[in-house]
């Protein structure tokens, strides 16, 4: 008898070790993920090399798109638009910020008219190939050329649909898939602001 | 004052016509087509959207095939697919009616692709588009022009 409560109590011993453990490993890749911070180094339409620590104190609002696409980037714009405008004074600590991932396009045809379109707020980065491309993987997202010769110049993109934020200092917070209303988005960030 | 008191005299006149344009209904055999709609673009270089509801009250499936407009050189059925977050707009060889549903072309999911634009599409205008039916046949639907910004026509879809 006696000596199964030991065995017992052994097993419980061994169970808490392993639970420990754990919430130590959870909290260590929660520390992790609070240190992620992505970073980017790309063009303005003006030719001015931006980056992720200038905006700093500010939260950002991150979009990779084209403006070749007619129906998810324009509609996530528009999304992005009424953020802007119904965060009233508070919008000024936000950045919105369109990434191309299809650059060279993009400032042929113009992406700071583009998005001014939508609102005046909207920055749009155009860097080139290398620079997107390490925009992108900092920001473990994806934006690849498919050849489709029936598209526009035979090419479209895919690529992330999501918004994604970014706290005052840098550090990945949340994404926001494809579709999120915008008084979803807002009420979040009144809860951050 | 004067200048600025017509030019409101003249916005008052048109916004009703706008109203009409953004919800024009067409019916024909089963078929109800509302809401069509499109963004404003920016000079004929990228291409632009199509959206529209179409509603079958009847008793037979039938499928859009295809569209056309005077204003672009290759429109396209498109579908929005996202494969983990990911986008991409492949081609739709056609997009099934079936009987006593509404299907909608809308934001993220089927759209026309308006390639080769022939003018640019300016908000408040709008153009018209024929849709390809395989039981129902071409179908023209006048199509208002919002703001590069909109989310949505401007009327809803058809109740
Ligand atoms: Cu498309």
């Amino acid at each position: 008898m006696l000596k199964k409560i030991r065995i017992a109590l052994w097993v419980a011993v061994a169970v808490s070790l392993v639970g420990v453990g754990a919430l130590l490993w959870r909290a260590d890749r929660q520390e992790q993920a609070a240190a992620f911070k992505p970073e980017f180094s790309l063009p303005d339409e003006a030719g001015t090399v931006r980056t992720a620590e200038e905006f700093r104190g500010k939260h950002l609002l991150v979009f990779f798109g084209f403006t070749n696409c007619p129906d998810v980037c324009p509609t996530t714009m528009a999304e992005v638009a009424q953020v802007m405008d119904d965060l009233g004074p508070e919008a000024e600590d936000v950045q919105p910020l369109f990434i191309s991932v299809d650059p060279a396009r993009d400032r042929e045809s113009g992406l700071g008219e583009y998005l001014a379109a939508f609102h005046p707020s909207i920055l749009g980065l155009a860097g080139d190939k290398a620079a997107t491309k390490s925009a992108v993987n900092s920001f473990k997202v994806f934006g690849d050329r498919q050849e489709d010769a029936s598209a526009p110049g035979g090419y479209t993109m895919s690529h992330s649909s999501s918004l994604y934020l970014l706290g005052p200092r840098g550090e990945w917070l949340r994404q926001f898939e494809y579709g999120t209303p915008a008084d979803d988005i807002i009420a979040d960030l009144k809860g951050r602001l | 004052m004067l200048k600025s008191l017509l030019a409101g005299m003249g916005l008052a006149v048109m916004l009703p016509a706008v109203a009409l344009a953004d919800c024009a209904e067409v019916s024909q055999g089963q078929l109800l087509i509302s809401a069509a709609w499109s963004r404003a673009t920016i000079g004929t270089a990228r291409p632009a959207v199509f959206y529209v509801t179409i509603r079958n009250n009847g008793s037979t499936d039938d499928r859009l095939t295809g569209i056309e407009t005077p204003v672009a050189g290759m429109p396209m059925l498109h579908e929005t697919v996202m494969t983990d977050g990911v986008a991409s707009m492949p081609h739709a060889s056609d997009i099934s009616i079936p009987a006593g549903q509404t299907v909608s072309l809308a934001p993220g999911g089927y759209h026309g692709m308006l390639m080769d634009l022939e003018e640019e599409l300016k908000d408040g205008e709008s153009f018209p588009v024929t849709l390809k039916f395989e039981n129902a046949g071409p179908v023209s639907v006048e199509t208002a022009v919002l703001p590069l910004r909109a989310r949505e026509a401007a009327c809803g879809d058809a109740p």
